[in-house]
């Protein structure tokens, strides 16, 4: 497929070991979870040992600013104000649609991991005294991927916000659609998306927040369709994952290939903002549409 | 009876009639548009204007080749953002002229490139579904061949999704689930029994709703006999369709998508 080549990279092996090596698909090829048991964490991003109590609640390293990945309980309570977030259906689990050998076993496992019941929590709260309907998904749980819970859960958020009249939050991470419910995860790319044209026809305003890392299905609908779009910096957001391309141009990528920066120099975001910013800037934002609530 | 796996494999046979095929036969005239008006043409996805049994209708196809130089003219029918934009660009027209679309689906799914990349492939796709949600004239999919993950569902969010009787649609190939669940490829074989691909599979739980039957000699053997049923059956759909309000089209296809999932409340 190298007749496709766009652009010269550096070569990452001989062709004939590449066209070899079995393909690895974009939805699951993540790096390995950041935070080990312990003390001690290595931020991804300058690859320094970092003491954790040195780490407030933002999880951002002190050495390089790097942000850490947050799970979606930690992020709420960053995000809304205290005691404002009430939980939409907090109780939803995941069958198993294809009858996947093992799946539940795996389902216990993220379950114990992430300390959530699915890969996403859904709910009303508000931030800086502005209401708002937020989702906001957890990479700690089978990398944030999505099938039946996870699409039905943002399908009935957005379909909430859109009743109120207010707007949604949605803070994306996923390596894509879940793969052990098969054909009907790519059905929630649809139905997300089909929700999300509602709440938009309503006037309203969706606001998408890409996290590290964004990729495969949830990237190609609801990651990508907000009005606006916001990333945290260094976030992976991208299709099909790097090493499918690798294959397929039999080239190694540069290493700021699908960050945000990335994404921003080319146009399918707006801003960058720092996790510490995050709250205030979805707060002006919302001011800046002419939301009530507000603190002042 | 063929096994899933020997479906997959006759859905890629490289003889399979393509896209610019099945819409030589099945319509009386057809005009090819070209072009994003953003960046390119894409050539793994073609479209126009065709007329069906007088019906003035959009066409839109991914389209791939019999042979590797057309293959590689057609990147193997794996669309890049262009492609998808050239699709949203007709079926925008299509509206504006209150005509019908009609899709034709053949790909293993979105092409994995650098420039895709760069152009948003993501969002391209994204924004087909987000489309189609609103679109306010009815949209038949049919799936030619083989239909792999979001780079086939793009083109299959509309009203009904019909499948030839050797088709297949999966959240990504046999191949490729192997390899990410078991690390192992060579366990496609498995994998596609698993992962309920086939026509008959897809019609029980409710993702496509008909199957269009293929002959006896081959479908690249024998056209005429599936597109003589598949005219017939795109111009009754259609007239059934268009008899709709706007507001009943759009409550359909909203309720046809909200149903998918399985969980325990």
């Amino acid at each position: 497929m190298n007749l496709f080549k766009r652009k010269n990279y550096i070569p990452l092996t001989p062709r004939t070991e590449a066209v070899q090596s079995p393909k690895r698909d974009a939805e699951v090829v993540m790096e390995e979870p950041i935070i080990p048991d312990g003390m001690w964490v290595k931020c991804r991003h300058c690859q320094k040992l970092i003491y954790k109590k040195e780490m407030d609640e933002y999880q951002i390293c002190p050495k390089c600013g790097g942000h850490f990945r947050i799970g979606a309980l930690d992020r709420i309570a960053i995000t809304c104000d205290e005691g404002s977030f009430v939980e939409y259906d907090a109780s939803m689990e995941s069958k198993n649609p294809m009858n996947y050998p093992s799946y539940e076993k795996v389902l216990d496992k993220a379950r114990e991991k992430s300390g959530t019941k699915e890969g996403i929590i859904c709910g009303r709260c508000k931030i800086d005294g502005y209401d708002a309907v937020i989702a906001v998904m957890d990479s700690n749980f089978m990398m944030g991927s999505m099938g039946s819970v996870v699409g039905e859960k943002i399908t009935r958020a957005i379909e909430h916000a859109t009743e109120m009249k207010l707007p949604i939050v949605i803070f994306t991470t996923s390596g894509g659609a879940r793969m052990q419910e098969g054909i009907i995860s790519l059905m929630q790319m649809a139905k997300t998306s089909a929700a999300l044209r509602r709440h938009s026809e309503a006037g309203l305003l969706y606001i998408t927040v890409i996290t590290d890392p964004t990729t495969g299905g949830v990237s190609a609908s609801f990651a990508n369709l907000g009005d606006i779009i916001l990333a945290e910096p260094k976030a992976v957001i991208g299709f099909a994952g790097r090493r499918v391309i690798e294959g397929t141009i039999n080239e190694k990528l540069p290493d700021d290939f699908q960050t945000s920066e990335f994404q921003l120099e080319h146009g399918f975001i707006d801003k960058i903002v720092d996790r510490r910013e995050m709250k205030s800037t979805l707060s002006r934002l919302f001011k800046l549409h002419g939301l009530k609530g507000g603190l002042e | 009876m063929k096994t899933a796996a020997e479906i997959v494999a006759e859905s890629r046979k490289v003889q399979r009639p393509t896209s610019l095929e099945f819409i030589a036969e099945i319509f009386d005239d057809f005009i090819e548009l070209h072009g994003d008006r953003a960046f390119a043409d894409d050539k793994a996805v073609v479209g126009g204007i065709a007329s069906l049994k007088g019906m003035p209708v959009t066409v839109i196809g991914v389209q791939k080749g019999h042979t590797v130089a057309e293959n590689v003219e057609r990147r193997f029918g794996a669309p890049n953002p262009d492609g998808y934009r050239k699709t949203i660009r007709l079926m925008k027209q299509a509206e504006k002229f209150n005509r019908p679309v009609i899709t034709f689906i053949n790909t293993m799914g979105a092409y994995p490139g650098v420039g895709a990349e760069e152009r948003g492939q993501g969002e391209a796709i994204a924004r087909c579904l987000f489309e189609t949600a609103g679109l306010k004239v009815p949209v038949i999919s049919v799936f030619i061949g083989e239909g792999g993950s979001g780079g086939a569902l793009a083109l299959a969010a509309g009203d009904k999704v019909w499948m030839l009787q050797y088709g297949m649609y999966a959240v990504l190939s046999p191949e490729g689930f192997a390899s990410i669940l078991w690390r192992d490829p060579t366990r496609s074989g498995e994998a596609a029994d698993l992962m309920k691909l086939t026509a008959k599979d897809l019609l029980a739980n409710g993702v496509i709703e008909k199957i269009i039957p293929e002959p006896e000699e081959g479908l690249e053997n024998n056209l005429k006999f599936t597109t003589d049923i598949l005219r017939e059956e795109l111009y009754d759909e259609l007239t059934n369709l268009c008899a709709k309000t706007t507001e009943e089209l759009l409550e359909e296809r909203y309720e046809r998508f909200r149903k998918f999932g399985e969980f325990n409340n």
